[in-house]
């Protein structure tokens, strides 16, 4: 088991065209890194000093991250995790 | 260049108008890889501003596991601008990231709420560089 993370569009160049790769950790940070170390520079697109970047959107089984600990939210094998660009702008 | 059918568009600008002076947003959705904006999906604006758009993150992935489920892309992904011109902001190109994505523009700031013309056009937005294109507003898509 393994947990699933899918991967929007414009992050494909960093896992060679996959939607959806797999992952282990039991935090989202941990899986961020483990994500890193298979998709080196993946983790700069969704970090930034520390936090999750203001603009992309990080759901655990459909809860947006935000709202359930943020890098610390724990994760689990099975678990599913989506990340979303928002879609904003001025 | 972006091939619109007349009943989207004019449901586009009809969103644009209707919520003037805030900004309005949404995306057409459409067949992945088709190119064809089929599904007009008004979004809510989560800012509630005259200057910054945003989806709601729940709102968000709510649309985009339909669009899975479905098969489909967004095609289109608009706003309006509601006192400059419909080019795409210095914010809206470092945000953009739907790099297969028609951003349309609408600009209500001439008319507002009323009737009357408003600018709508159409730009690719790859790697914060913006290309207008064409649009071809037809009575119907033509069928594949």
């Amino acid at each position: 088991m393994a947990i699933e993370v899918r991967i929007p569009t414009i992050l494909r160049t960093y896992t060679g065209g996959e939607k959806a790769v797999d992952a282990a950790g039991g935090t989202l940070s941990a899986v961020i890194d483990d994500l890193e170390g298979n998709h080196p520079g993946i983790k700069e697109r969704l970090v930034d000093n520390g936090d999750l970047r203001r603009f992309i959107n990080i759901y655990v089984n459909d809860e947006d991250v935000r709202f359930i600990g943020g890098l610390e939210a724990e994760l689990k094998d099975g678990d599913q995790v989506v990340v979303l660009p928002a879609v904003a702008g001025g | 260049m972006l091939t619109i059918d007349r009943a989207t568009y004019d449901g586009i600008v009809a969103h644009a108008k209707r919520d003037h002076p805030d900004e309005a947003c949404g995306i057409v959705a459409g067949p992945e890889g088709s190119d064809r904006p089929t599904r007009l999906v008004e979004m809510v604006n989560a800012a509630g501003s005259p200057t910054f758009y945003e989806f709601d993150s729940t709102e968000l992935l709510a649309l985009y596991k339909q669009m899975w489920d479905l098969d489909e892309e967004p095609v289109v992904v608009y706003h309006s601008h509601t006192a400059t011109e419909a080019y795409p902001s210095v914010t809206d190109i470092g945000l953009a990231s739907e790099p297969g994505a028609h951003y349309v523009l609408v600009s209500t700031r001439e008319h507002g709420n009323n009737d009357g013309p408003v600018e709508f056009r159409s730009y690719r937005i790859v790697d914060g560089e913006v290309t207008e294109e064409e649009v071809a507003v037809v009575a119907a898509l033509p069928t594949t």
